[in-house]
């Protein structure tokens, strides 16, 4: 049987500085709207963490969020995490293949019962028994029920694994579902889009890391510090919108000049999602800043809610006033935002939801002791 | 001896299946089976074929980009659409971007681990290591100091007893056949490509928004507005300088690393230059057009077919002589098990026969895949890098021409060692050396046409449907990273009627045809030999040459004749 290391332990061995990793915990903490003071006891947390396996099971995907995965930024710090994670299931990109992989998977159901964590990529498919996605001679549905419940936590990546995505819009040939569906009576955590920003899953697997716990949820089971602000109010061509200057045409000088794309069908008054601060490839860009209307990604069901996609929203009003999210958007948009406003920081440490109803960290994601409390307000890192 | 069964397969995309018989140690005959399925074509009827692109690029978060391409291809096609200059030098720069991120993970992240045992990673000597890597290149990444940190690390894994992703390889597996200290610089490229790629990729994030899954293409152009000094302007001079930062570092990485590796691990493998061929008809579309898409003399890499591995010839390429067979697929045909039948005129009837699961065989004298099997001029075609070396190499591209003649040289391997496992790897990396070297030359262009004024991102003209003809089909194509892939549409009262794609890996891993011809994959394996038939590694080997994309690979064909499409999705 190993014994997990603890990151403190493996960033010495590997050379990166304390100020590499304090730098990394930063970073974490402001995605996770936690105070600056929190970069402390995060940095504190997990180098003292023993950090548990990682099962990544892929259905009815395409890989785009495993390829996020791999482009995550704050490499030195993330490759270690992500390493210490001990990845060991993951098709895309494990060394085993066949018998010796399903043997592996096997036998981390069965020896770290209730300590593994779970990813889930793709859809599940339901229809005519499952026989639309196999591995192994086994449905993918067969998979799932065995494999996230006996789980420490499942992770649900990216639009397909939540709401069976794109594989289930209209007409869903296959029956696809999400993993929620799939596998009732688990707890399963959602981090939509498409694909998933793998900055806000290094973040959640960051908090569960350092307190045990899952972050704050939405009532979707998504976390609050990515899903819960409106796109409209974070982005970067609002002021263009509140003064009336719109892309009326592609290509046009308003395009050069990057104004507002409401009117080329932009999605992002609709929309919740932290993607114009977090952006994606180290931060560099998002579709807005690239010239491209949003698509709401992150909404549930997007492929058939938010589609057609360069169809201008209907009902927006008040051009250049500063309407608030609650009067454009749909009713949950507007719960989901306004909670968010009053609650994100604080609900980040008090109201915190177990990753699972039954099952207790096991040896290898251990919380330090003692609990940590929160940090006074000038007890910067 | 009963059949052997690789599933997954893993260290690819999406999820293949291999059944192999094997006698006396040696692989006589091979099945591929695709074994997932979405019916993404049949969700895409009704829609808007503006969005097209949007739906079909996740196909594949891979090759990512390259369904969108090709979509939007089809649909301006249909509707005679011209796009800017600028607009076709972006779409290069991010086809050719994504190729060689593509080839680069191929290698080291899902490829190497065939011929590379990490564990063995621990018995090099790092100062040998060092001598070993300084002799290859010049690369800074060289130090014995260096080579040791990365042993260690290696090291901190087998000590604590969890190997991460490397837990299930077949260590120790006879035919690993590098030196130690080749293993750990083996290794240590793993990490740095890992690194390299999330740097490189930031091409994408300029030009495209993100990766994956890209977010500037437009029917008529890209949304990629261009100024040379205005700070919001998506292309601008700092961009610019951003993006040629990013292609400087690659070359070096490619020239100086990839390269050599790839020369370096054939060395000791060299009986895998004759092995593993598939079946000697290779296709290629052709693409990077330097002029309009209209106009395939003016294609960077040209389009061509080569038929019998006769090099002499190169014969023309027409997608009207693409079919596809449902003989050994999961599908039914209204003409009959036995059709042939163009993707304008395909049918969708999914109808799964296989064993219930869990299962153990399937009954590959039947149906056994969710591919279907693609024909040209009714045989099976390779598709990919080595199918458009060869074709350019035939059709007298100059620089393929050195690319080629320089490894051949170096390899001391005469041409015919191309058709084999390590000719398809070795063939990927001289296609990246190949687009490496072209990508800051297209992005000089970009740059001239800013600086000249040329501003233009898109033709508008055919953006507002009312400008449509009640009815239009098109053809878009290009050449992904794993091959040939088009994209056909049919677009009747401003929805999409009709859709169909037919992919590279629909070519490569296809099952058999109604002649019982193989697909490529099929027959690349017999006559393989397998020192320990529990640990197949052999046969990752040559089908991890294709560089499997299963996602892309499975797909159905719309009824002509069926049930007429009414619905108009979302409003």
């Amino acid at each position: 049987m190993f014994r997990a290391p603890t990151l403190g332990a493996a960033l010495r061995q590997q050379g990166i500085s304390r100020r590499e990793f304090l730098s990394f915990c930063g970073a974490m903490a402001a995605i996770l709207s936690l105070p600056a003071g929190f970069a402390k006891v995060i940095a504190q947390a997990l180098s003292e963490t023993r950090l548990p396996t990682l099962v990544w099971l892929e259905f009815q995907d395409c890989a785009g969020n495993s390829e996020s995965m791999l482009r995550s930024s704050h490499p030195d710090v993330a490759n270690v995490v992500l390493e210490l994670l001990s990845w060991e299931y993951h098709e895309l990109i494990m060394a085993g293949a066949g018998q010796a992989a399903e043997e592996l998977l096997e036998r981390i159901v069965a020896e770290q019962e209730g300590r593994y964590l779970a990813v889930v990529e793709g859809s599940i498919p339901l229809a005519d028994g499952g026989v639309y996605c196999t591995i192994a001679g086994r449905t993918a549905v067969d998979i799932a029920r065995h494999v996230c419940s006996h789980a420490a936590a499942t992770l649900a990546i990216g639009a397909c694994a939540w709401d069976g995505g794109l594989v289930a819009a209209d007409p869903n040939p296959t029956g696809a579902v999400g993993v929620q569906e799939a596998v009732p009576g688990i707890r399963v955590v959602n981090l939509g889009g498409c694909p998933h920003n793998p900055a806000n899953t290094a973040a959640l697997l960051v908090h569960y890391l350092t307190f045990g716990e899952m972050p704050a949820l939405d009532e979707y089971n998504r976390p609050l510090f990515a899903y819960g602000r409106i796109i409209h109010d974070q982005c970067e061509r609002r002021s263009h919108y509140d003064a009336g200057r719109y892309v009326e045409t592609w290509g046009d000088e308003g395009a050069r000049k990057g104004w507002c794309l409401y009117k080329m069908g932009c999605k992002g008054p609709q929309a919740t999602f932290n993607c114009p601060t977090v952006r994606w490839n180290y931060q560099t860009s998002w579709p807005v800043k690239s010239g491209h209307n949003c698509l709401a990604c992150a909404s549930y069901r997007f492929w058939d809610t938010m589609s057609p996609f360069y169809r201008r929203l209907p009902q927006v009003a008040g051009f250049g006033v500063d309407t608030t999210a609650g009067e454009i958007g749909i009713a949950l948009t507007a719960i989901v935002g306004a909670g968010t406003v009053a609650h994100a920081i604080a609900s980040a440490v008090r109201h915190k939801i177990r990753p699972t109803e039954t099952t207790a960290p096991g040896p290898t994601a251990v919380p330090p002791e003692p609990p940590h409390s929160p940090p006074k307000e000038d007890d910067h890192a | 001896m009963p059949k052997i069964v690789i599933d997954p397969v893993t260290r690819i995309e999406g999820h293949l299946r291999i059944e192999a018989q094997v006698d006396g140690g040696t692989v006589t005959q091979a099945w591929s089976a695709g074994t997932m399925f979405r019916g993404i074509e049949i969700i895409l009827r009704g829609r808007d074929p503006r969005e097209a692109w949007i739906w079909t690029q996740r196909i594949c978060g891979v090759c990512t980009m390259v369904h969108a391409l090709a979509s939007v291809r089809a649909v301006e096609n249909a509707l005679g659409i011209e796009i800017p200059d600028n607009a076709r030098i972006v779409r290069n720069l991010i086809a050719g971007t994504q190729t060689v991120q593509d080839h680069i993970i191929h290698f080291y992240h899902l490829h190497a681990l065939d011929w590379v045992d990490i564990t063995l990673a621990l018995k090099a000597d790092p100062a040998a290591t060092s001598r070993l890597a300084s002799s290859l290149s010049d690369w800074p990444l060289s130090s014995a100091t260096y080579f040791k940190g990365i042993q260690d690390r290696v090291r901190g894994l087998v000590d604590r007893g969890q190997l991460s992703l490397f837990t299930s390889g077949y260590w120790g597996h006879p035919d690993y056949r590098l030196p130690p200290e080749a293993n750990l610089m083996a290794v240590a490229h793993y990490i740095e490509a890992l690194e390299l790629q999330r740097e490189f990729i930031r091409v994408h994030a300029v030009l495209g928004s993100k990766n994956p899954h890209l977010q500037t293409f437009l029917v008529g152009g890209m949304s990629t507005a261009m100024d040379p000094v205005e700070p919001m302007a998506v292309i601008n001079a700092e961009r610019i300088d951003f993006i040629r930062s990013r292609f400087n570092d690659t070359l070096q990485f490619v020239t100086k690393v990839y390269i050599p590796d790839v020369i370096a691990v054939a060395g000791f493998y060299r009986d895998w230059f004759g092995r593993g061929e598939g079946t000697g008809n290779f296709l290629c579309y052709g693409d990077y057009p330097l002029g309009s898409i209209n106009d395939p003399a003016r294609y960077f890499f040209p389009r061509g077919a080569i038929f019998d591995r006769d090099l002499s010839r190169l014969h023309e390429v027409a997608p009207e002589n693409v079919t596809e067979y449902v003989t050994h697929s999961w599908y039914d045909y209204a003409e009959g098990n036995g059709a042939a039948v163009h993707p304008f005129n395909g049918e969708t009837n999914p109808r799964y026969t296989g064993p219930n699961p869990p299962y153990t065989f399937l009954n590959t004298d039947q149906k056994y895949s969710w591919l279907k099997a693609p024909r040209y001029l009714d045989r099976p075609m390779e598709v990919g890098p080595l199918a458009r070396m060869l074709v350019a190499y035939v059709s007298g591209h100059e620089r393929v021409r050195q690319l080629v003649d320089g490894a051949l040289t170096q390899l001391d391997a005469p041409a015919t060692a191309l058709f084999s496992t390590l000719g398809r790897t070795a063939a990927r990396a001289l296609e990246t050396q190949l687009i490496m070297e072209q990508l800051p030359v297209w992005l000089d262009e970009l740059h001239m046409n800013l600086g000249r004024g040329d501003l233009r991102t898109f033709t508008p003209g055919m953006w507002d449907p009312d400008n449509w003809p009640r009815n239009t089909r098109g053809f878009g194509h290009m050449e992904a990273p794993r091959g040939a892939l088009g994209h056909w549409v049919e677009i009747e009262d401003r929805a999409i009627k009709n859709y169909q794609a037919v992919v590279p890996t629909t070519w490569n891993g296809c099952p058999r045809d109604a002649k019982g011809q193989p697909g490529p994959y099929e027959a690349s394996l017999p006559g393989t030999p397998l020192a320990r038939p529990e640990q197949p590694v052999e046969i990752l080997r040559t089908i991890h040459s294709f560089d499997p994309c299963l996602a892309c690979s499975v797909h159905v064909v719309d009824a002509r004749g069926g049930k007429p499409v009414v619905r108009r999705k979302g409003g």
